[in-house]
This record gives C-alpha cells, structure tokens and sequence, in this order.
C-alpha cells in the first residue's frame, strides 16, 4: 500500500516537473521520475501478503499434486509484474538515453535548453 | 497564470485516474490464477526455479523480443543524433595513475560478474537484462576512468547483431524442432538436472544472448555519449 501511494506520488511529482519546468533537462528528469513511479506502481500491484521472491529452490520447498501442478511450502509474488518491471527498467533508461540525445543536438543547433525558445511547434 | 491553472488540472486529473487503483487494492492472500499457472509451469514443464525467468524468456517471449526491438531502436536512435565522427577526445585533465590502474583491474572482474548474472538467470534472481546492464557499467567505469579509452566499434556493432540474430533463430529452432505453434520454446535442449546450471532447456542460452546484445547496446550508448563530451 505504501509502495502504491509512493508511486502514484512519484507520478504526480514527474509530470508537474514535465509540465512547469522550462529546462528541458529538468524535463527529462521529470520522464525519469514518471518511469520510477510506474515501476513501483507495478510491482506494488504484485504483492501478495507475506509472500516471498517466485524462486522455487531449497528455500520453497514444493510437492507435485496429483492434477499436474506444484504445491508450495510458502506463499511467493505474482511472476508477471516483476518480469514487465525487470524490461522496463532497461528499456527506461535507454529511452532517457535517446531524450537525452536529443536535447544535445537541440542545445547544438538552437544553443538554448529553454523550452519557451522552441516556438516551431506552439499553436 | 492560466498555465499553472492548468498544469494543476492536469495533475488532479492524473490522480482521479489512479484513485480507483488505490481504493481496490486488496491486500490479496493468493496468486492470480494464471501466476499460479506460471509458476507451477515453470517447475513441472520447464525444469527451472526462477519463475520470472519462466515469464521473461518462455511465456512472455515475444514480448522480450519486442522490448530487445525497443531497446536497438533507442541506441539506433541516439546513434543517429549524435553522429559519429571519431575523433580523439580532447582531454584537459587526465586521471591519476591509482585511478587507471584500479578502473583496469575492476572491470574484467565486473564483466565475469555480468557473464555469471546472466548464465545463472535461470536459477537466481539475475538474467540476461541485469546481465548485460552490469557488463556495460563496466564500460562506463573505464571511459569515466580514462577519457581516452576508445574500444572497437566493429566489434560492438558484430556482437550486437550477431546476438540479436542467433536470438530469433533459438526462438525459431522451437518451430522447427517441436511444432508449428512453439516459437521460443525452449524444450528442445534436454532439461537436465533441477538447480543445476545446465538444466532447462534452451533459457541459459537465449538468456545469454539477451545478455550480451543488451551490454553491447548500453556501451554503445555510453560510447556515443562519451564521443559526443568531447568539447
């Protein structure tokens, strides 16, 4: 629950930063927040009380059941949210790679990181 | 005035819309059906503990080759913006030679560490993601090091096609060796012992091959950076 809320503040935080700041940095530091906070907001949804990590060695004992399934000793979180944040947190940063290259090649070319500067696209 | 009006709406709208996220979370006692299935899967068919290791490369395999796809057009595009010239970077302040030597002696020992997170993906919490983000910090801590150090660029771009290719065709041996509807399955290879490193099928090495293209990918990044401070 506290990890849900953390997150969803986190979001909250990143887009603010995304919308009010004019340093296109602080944009991009903005994205980043955004992208912790949904991370957290996935695996908080995972969790289940008092379960442990979904691998199933010495430490979570099993037995095989008679309908082709396991039984396990301990409870363990859900797989699926924890596989989408283990991508996701690559592939973030390489997003914020890519944002950041491009504010490079607009500081070389309009020589200002002011988004208030960038007019081309205003309507 | 009227723009922080509306930033403010805009950030109340946000929270409306994760409200209802808040207020259905049930403190939830049991695994979702489908986990469940997943998990007990991994250990029946598949032979391996880790079950988010089971998701990434098995269940959800397709989504991993179209995240491994996302992931080569970002450095694609940061290639393409900050255009490749090079040239020798102008150092202004060398390092000192403590710094050299210990960057020189760390980072060998931090890629093995990386080859072991991703060949053991399968049995502890790791995999080729972690992997390969581990051997590119490695690159990172030699060019922070050493502005100078420059490494092979032929080599970066071979090994990261290489692997993303030999990743299809794994996937494709599936189709080939079990039937029409089994791409990336990874039974093919014997299933070996439980909890040992040979065991599973296939999934070390597709999981290796996700390792190397993502290190290769994130020092390709970083070196495009580091290419591009030069003035």
């Amino acid at each position: 629950m506290l990890v849900l809320i953390g997150g969803i503040l986190l979001v909250i935080i990143g887009i603010w930063a995304m919308l009010a700041r004019k340093n296109i940095i602080r944009i991009v530091i903005g994205f980043s927040i955004v992208d912790t906070g949904i991370h957290l907001i996935i695996v908080a949804v995972g969790y289940i009380q008092n379960a442990t990590a979904p691998i199933i060695d010495s430490a979570v004992p099993f037995e095989k059941t008679a309908t082709d399934g396991i039984k396990l000793a301990s409870k363990v979180v859900d797989p699926v949210p924890s596989a989408l944040v283990l991508t996701a947190i690559v592939i973030g940063l390489a997003v914020t790679a890519l944002l950041l290259s491009f504010t490079i090649r607009l500081f070389k070319v309009n020589g200002s990181l002011n988004i208030d500067d960038y007019e081309e696209l205003k309507w | 005035m009227i723009k922080y009006l509306l930033v403010f709406v805009a950030i109340i709208g946000v929270a409306v819309m994760f409200y209802p996220l808040v207020e259905d979370f049930g403190r939830s006692t049991e695994l979702h059906p489908l986990a469940q299935d997943y998990v007990s899967g991994s250990v029946t068919d598949l032979n391996m503990p880790n079950s988010v290791t089971a998701v990434v490369v098995t269940y959800r395999g397709l989504d991993t080759l179209g995240e491994v796809t996302v992931l080569f057009l970002a450095t694609a595009g940061v290639g393409f913006l900050l255009s490749r010239k090079n040239r020798i970077v102008a150092v202004k302040r060398h390092g000192s030679e403590f710094l050299k030597t210990g960057a020189s002696f760390l980072s060998p020992l931090i890629i093995i560490f990386g080859v072991y997170i991703f060949t053991h993906g399968h049995l502890s919490p790791g995999g080729g993601f972690q992997g390969g983000v581990v051997v590119a910090s490695a690159i990172l801590l030699m060019v922070l090091a050493d502005l100078s150090f420059t490494f092979s660029h032929g080599l970066l771009h071979f090994s990261e096609s290489l692997s993303g290719a030999v990743y299809v065709l794994l996937g494709l041996l599936g189709v080939i060796l079990i039937g029409a509807d089994s791409f990336l399955d990874p039974r093919y290879l014997p299933m070996g012992v439980y909890l040992s490193l040979f065991s599973s099928g296939a999934v070390p090495l597709i999981y290796s091959f996700i390792g190397i293209k993502v290190g290769a990918e994130l020092s390709s990044i970083i070196d495009s950076l580091h290419e591009e401070g030069g003035d």
